[in-house]
């Protein structure tokens, strides 16, 4: 974009000077505090208290990290974490791309109904009590699967799936239809591997929203302690810190028994531990990611 | 050169180059090929049926169905009992919600929270997006976007973590910084003072989401014709007056779009924020209508009032989105309805 500048003239340059300063400074407004909170977790817990670490550990150790992993209650929040985003991703992925190849049919007669009717769930939601007295009378409270089901289908994806869809060549469904492959067959072996780009960004989207979610938990999941997240166990213990840890708990909660210990390096260890896994995967999917906002925004 | 300000305020200004020139037309079988009856062409079509009938249940029970549950709002809903058993009081909830003192508050910090929001969570990705395309260094323009996008991936609850932490009297770099510069003598205790919360959740939302909403003006500054910026330097025009009259009318209407379908989300803008930043000593400036229904309708168990605070969010929410679009139209002549 930017103009080869023959006769840059002196204001430009100070422009110049200016934008990257500017932009220097916001790559470090954003950055410090993950590296200060990485310090923080690798540093002594003891140490800690007497504060003055900024980016890099006073008195390196991993004893944090040691020490949080020893709790069931983590480990437990770990294992649903990673089977909530596995399963929530793999299936939404499927049920997504399914409906958007019907959707990217011209022929299809209820093409035009279909989509209106999904259309018109972006715009409006039941709001949240009635949504909690809806999974309480399907049985889905204290559950795995009301971290499933409610989020499956979403029109957005199902329309970003489906304007790449239409980018494909037709003659492909056709030859395929000659060869006498049925419409399930078709979406499966020929349109299906032809949408890795933008499978790949949805992917990253359900990823993402299924790892970061935790007021499902809170508002379904509270008190079905074998199904609790990793980002609901964080927030236990950021918050029990917070009011002084005078809240009433139970014994065995783990935000209690982090409360006890030095608690800064070890908030700061989980912090770490949840926020690790989408740090080393979004610069991969970047290119995906941006190509498939710009296309979420064409709309359907 | 003003005149040719015009060119790009189509909203294909959105639509990225691979996508246009693709007509639905032409592509597939025509619609109503045939004039087959509607039986013969639902078995013909029996695998598409199948592929997408499961999911048109499956979101009218989870989008459509919680809109039934809106008839709470005129019950005394009890539990227990079914629909028809239920009692029903007309207006009863509303009435009572407009007579809580504490709903205007409520009201009031929703407002202002949005308000906020949308003026600096608007503005600033536009100035983002602007500045970082006139960066002439692409790997650094690069760098600067991966790195940007970063806080767009990490979870409220790590966001106020890491707020809280650089906010705190020991050891946060904000007051470290205050104090250095002599700007304050004692660290100021942010997260204890009402008065700071809506600053802090809006200043915590520009942080997270800046990055991430600058992608679409991006996308939508690179479709602008590369033409105008050559025959304005002919014509001596600055980086400024470039910026000013070809980058920023370029974006206009993305940006109006972007702008009425944000005034729609005004009043029910999220409350995970005000949630997790939120303590017992800033309740007054932090509950908003969502925390509000959650703690009433929910925590204490009174879902018919809980659902008549949802049903206002709804409204005046709809009422503000067609005011917007209403005035955009006026203004701009691009509208989204």
């Amino acid at each position: 974009m930017t103009n080869k500048a023959f006769n840059a003239t002196r204001s430009e340059k100070m422009f110049d000077l200016f934008n990257y300063i500017l932009m220097a400074l916001i790559v470090v407004v954003t950055l410090y505090p993950f590296l200060n909170v990485l310090a923080i977790s690798l540093n002594n817990s003891t140490d800690t208290v007497r504060g003055g670490i900024y980016i890099w550990p006073r008195q390196f150790t991993l004893e944090n990290y040691k020490t949080i992993f020893q709790y069931d209650g983590l480990l437990q929040g770990l294992q649903v974490s990673i089977l909530r985003t596995v399963v929530g991703t793999v299936l939404g992925l499927i049920c997504a791309s399914m409906l958007a190849f019907t959707l990217s049919r011209v022929d299809f007669r209820a093409r035009k109904f279909i989509s209106t009717f999904l259309a018109l769930t972006m715009y409006f939601s039941g709001g949240m009590v009635p949504v909690f007295i809806l999974m309480r009378d399907l049985h889905l409270l204290g559950t795995f699967w009301v971290y499933i089901f409610p989020t499956l289908i979403s029109a957005f994806n199902v329309f970003v799936i489906r304007s790449f869809m239409d980018g494909l060549p037709y003659a492909l469904q056709e030859s395929a239809k000659l060869d006498g492959a049925n419409d399930f067959t078709i979406y499966w072996k020929i349109i299906l591997p032809l949408c890795k780009p933008v499978l790949a960004t949805i992917a990253l989207f359900l990823a993402v929203n299924q790892w970061n979610a935790w007021f499902d938990t809170y508002l379904y999941n509270g008190t079905a302690s074998q199904w609790t997240t990793l980002q609901y166990e964080l927030m236990k213990v950021l918050q029990s810190t917070q009011q002084g840890g005078s809240s009433m708990t139970n014994s065995n909660d783990m935000a209690k028994q982090m409360a006890q210990i030095s608690p800064e390096s070890i908030k700061m260890a989980i912090t770490i531990t949840v926020t690790l896994p989408i740090l080393l995967v979004y610069p991969f999917l970047q290119k995906y990611f941006v190509g498939g906002m710009t296309l979420g925004a064409v709309k359907s | 050169m003003e005149s040719s300000t015009e060119t790009a305020s189509n909203t294909g200004a959105v639509i990225p180059e691979s996508n246009r020139g693709r007509p639905r037309k032409g592509r597939g079988p025509e619609p109503g090929r045939g004039k087959k009856g509607l039986w013969d062409s639902v078995k013909q079509q029996k695998y598409l049926y199948f592929m997408s009938i499961p999911f048109v249940i499956w979101v009218f029970v989870f989008s459509y169905l919680p809109l039934w549950g809106w008839t709470m709002a005129f019950q005394n809903y009890k539990p227990a009992k079914s629909f028809w058993n239920q009692k029903w009081v007309g207006f009863d909830n509303f009435v009572e919600l407009f007579q809580d003192e504490r709903f205007y508050l409520v009201l009031r910090n929703t407002l202002a929270m949005s308000l906020m929001g949308i003026v600096f969570g608007f503005v600033v990705p536009i100035f983002f997006a602007i500045l970082l395309n006139e960066l002439r260094g692409m790997m650094f323009k690069r760098f600067v976007q991966t790195v940007s996008y970063l806080p767009h991936f990490v979870s409220w609850v790590v966001v106020a973590g890491l707020v809280t932490k650089m906010l705190s009297i020991d050891g946060g770099i904000v007051n470290d910084i205050l104090i250095a510069l002599h700007i304050v003598d004692e660290p100021i205790q942010f997260m204890a003072k009402g008065s700071w919360f809506w600053y802090i959740v809006t200043a915590s939302d520009i942080w997270k989401e800046t990055g991430w909403n600058t992608i679409i003006y991006l996308a939508a500054i690179t479709g602008i014709d590369q033409e105008q910026y050559e025959a304005s330097r002919v014509d001596g025009a600055s980086r400024w007056r470039q910026m000013w009259h070809i980058t920023l009318p370029g974006i206009r209407s993305t940006i109006a779009v972007l702008f009425i379908m944000a005034i729609g989300h005004l009043v029910s803008n999220g409350f995970e924020k005000q949630f997790l930043l939120g303590n017992s000593l800033v309740t007054d400036y932090s509950e908003v209508l969502d925390l509000y229904a959650l703690n009433y309708g929910i925590n204490l168990g009174r879902f018919s009032y809980g659902t008549a605070i949802g049903i206002f969010n709804s409204l005046v929410s709809i009422l503000l989105l067609f005011t917007a679009n209403g005035i955009f139209k006026k203004l701009t002549k691009e509208s989204i309805m």
